[in-house]
């Protein structure tokens, strides 16, 4: 269709350079990005660096007084909310490892030829869609440690089920657990996305060379689905950071202050008024999202393209 | 001995390509599909099958019955009907209204988004000026950065447009812009350049190139990104949490999650409206599996 409609406007020289200037600037206005960059900069950026100036205040409904660095201190002296900072580090770096090992084995299971393997992508992928407070409330449910399904199936094996979310000392894995349950299913998708699309010829060619399924596993798999492994790795552990909706709907932070995350200390300040402490939450978590993540994707990426 | 053994090698088949299918089904082949899919089958409905079953059943059984927590079909009889009614009317019909404001909040916030989205993604893929790094850079850390709650909610309030359904619409757009910009601009880059210089030559401006040549030929990305933004704004709990809050514009699930702290005796009702906010979803899942599959899985290859 464009061949056709080329050959009449070339001839004449003139429309030609126009259409240059046209096609380079003119065409593709600057002004597109305005809609967007407004609401951008309005409802995102200024919130953001405003964060930083009322991180250092102390914040009412009324007024701001500026303290200084007294905000950071108590957030990282008050044992309540140094707690919710390694419970957040604990929390996102098991809930990634655990997406990306458990994601990749289901890939390579759900790449091959097995029974109903659209059922089980199908199956397994549907959690992702449902709403995370359902979820964490038919598992906090599930996990009632008396009349709870999980515990009284234990039971019929012998097994004394454990106090999932009301002792302290589990509460943080046993959401966790959950998290992975509900999110495991896009770490599989984006895993298969990446086997998927590695050349057979690779496997082919390990065959002739007497490889075993380990060795394909090992020494091609792994290696080429790095693009996959990097994004399952980047978006699980920048939505681990920010983690709040699950544990807030499963144990609000409880038993205690013992599944605390920097999220659901955010919340818990706003809600009693401390707003200054609770916007040096946000950057402390921006701070940590940013130091793990930017890092890390310059690594993964960086890594991708010399091999 | 040959049994193990044989048990053994079909394991460590592992994985291999749907190519293998073509293969001549041999013993060993018959049993690494049929062993290892009926171990697979039967987890998966252990691991995912029964919590839905079990919201459905908890659903479905008198308040006396669903306090137990049992997965058992209703002994006394299916109440599915009724509790779906008795749901509705709770609190004057707050899950309906609740429906209809999360029904307006998804709709109009995906609407920005998209329009928003694709003119920001599709000049950034067209067009090298200086500014693409700034936008570029702006991308990834709406991505990245957690929102600021309490100095958001400062900005609102001096524009007026806290806790009113248009600032909540457009905070969700503001919030889903990054993830749309990334996958419009990935989608851009595969229609030709010709095309536009075609409508150019037909004499289109650059409104008309875009919303009339351009735009149509989005439609996958399109419905991609408005099935998984629509998931997306429809589940969220936080930003209503923080932005919305209050009876007046109550969404699905703030209702869910207030309905918990209210009515702890009668979980059947609890769990009807779990199953109720689990249907739309479902319904889009199994209208638009494949854009939401190609809208989640975007970045996998390229990184």
């Amino acid at each position: 269709m464009t061949k056709l409609d080329a050959p009449p406007s070339a001839p004449p020289a003139p429309p030609q350079k126009k259409r240059a200037y046209h096609g380079s600037k003119g065409m593709y206005p600057l002004w597109f990005y305005i809609p967007s960059g407004v609401l951008y900069v309005i409802l995102f950026a200024v919130p953001t660096f405003a964060s930083f100036y009322f991180s250092l205040t102390r914040w009412t409904l009324f007024d701001t007084t500026f303290i200084g660095l007294q905000n950071f201190e108590t957030f990282l002296t008050e044992p309540q909310l140094y707690q919710s900072l390694i419970n957040t580090f604990i929390y996102a770096f098991l809930t990634s490892g655990a997406k990306v090992v458990l994601g990749l084995l289901l890939a390579v299971l759900l790449t091959g030829a097995i029974l109903g393997r659209g059922y089980l992508r199908a199956t397994i992928f549907f959690p992702v869609l449902v709403s995370t407070i359902g979820v964490g409330i038919t598992f906090k449910v599930l996990m009632d440690p008396f009349d709870g399904l999980i515990n009284k199936t234990l039971e019929t094996f012998g097994i004394n089920g454990p106090e999932w979310l009301t002792n302290p000392a589990l509460a943080l894995y046993s959401v966790a657990l959950v998290d992975v349950w509900k999110g495991v299913g896009i770490a599989t998708l984006i895993f298969i996305a990446g086997i998927v699309a590695i050349p057979q010829e690779y496997y082919e060619a390990a065959k002739v060379d007497g490889a075993g399924a380990w060795k394909n596993f090992r020494h091609i798999t792994v290696p080429l689905v790095r693009p996959a492994t990097a994004t399952v790795i980047l978006l699980s552990l920048i939505g681990g950071l920010r983690s709040f909706e699950l544990i807030w709907a499963m144990t609000r932070g409880g038993p205690g202050f013992s599944s605390d995350v920097v999220a659901s200390v955010i919340y818990k300040q706003y809600q009693a008024g401390f707003y200054g402490l609770s916007t040096a939450g946000n950057v402390i978590l921006f701070v940590v999202v940013a130091a793990i993540v930017i890092p890390l994707q310059y690594v993964l990426t960086r890594r991708q393209v010399e091999s | 001995m040959t049994l193990t053994r044989t048990l053994t090698t079909a394991d460590s088949n592992g994985k291999r390509a749907p190519r293998a299918d073509r293969r001549p089904l041999t013993f060993r082949r018959f049993m690494r599909k049929y062993f290892v899919g009926i171990i697979a089958i039967i987890a998966s409905v252990v691991v995912f099958i029964v919590p839905f079953a079990f919201i459905f059943l908890m659903a479905a059984k008198t308040p006396q019955e669903a306090s137990l927590f049992e997965f058992s079909l209703p002994q006394q009889g299916w109440m599915l009907w009724e509790n779906l009614i008795t749901v509705l009317q709770t609190r004057d019909y707050i899950i309906l209204r609740a429906f209809v404001n999360s029904t307006v909040l998804t709709v109009a916030s995906v609407v920005i988004m998209v329009v928003f989205a694709a003119m920001v993604g599709y000049v950034l893929q067209r067009r090298k000026s200086r500014w693409n790094h700034l936008v570029n850079f702006f991308v990834l850390a709406g991505l990245i950065v957690p929102p600021a709650v309490v100095p958001t909610i400062w900005v609102m309030q001096g524009l007026g447009i806290f806790k009113t359904m248009p600032g909540m619409i457009l905070i969700e757009a503001t919030f889903g812009l990054s993830f749309c910009i990334l996958l419009f601009r990935a989608f851009v880059s595969t229609i030709p350049r010709e095309l536009d210089e075609a409508a150019i030559i037909d004499g289109a401006g650059p409104m008309r190139l875009f919303f009339t040549v351009v735009l149509p030929l989005l439609k996958p990305v399109v419905i991609t990104v408005i099935v998984v933004q629509a998931v997306a704004v429809f589940n969220d709990f936080t930003g209503p949490l923080y932005f919305l809050p209050g009876e007046a514009n109550a969404t699905v699930q703030l209702t869910l999650y207030n309905f918990q702290s209210q009515n702890l005796s009668q979980w059947n009702l609890l769990f009807m409206d779990i199953l109720l906010i689990t249907i739309p979803p479902l319904i889009l899942y199994i209208f638009f599996n494949r854009q939401i599959v190609a809208g989640m899985t975007s970045g996998a290859v390229k990184g």
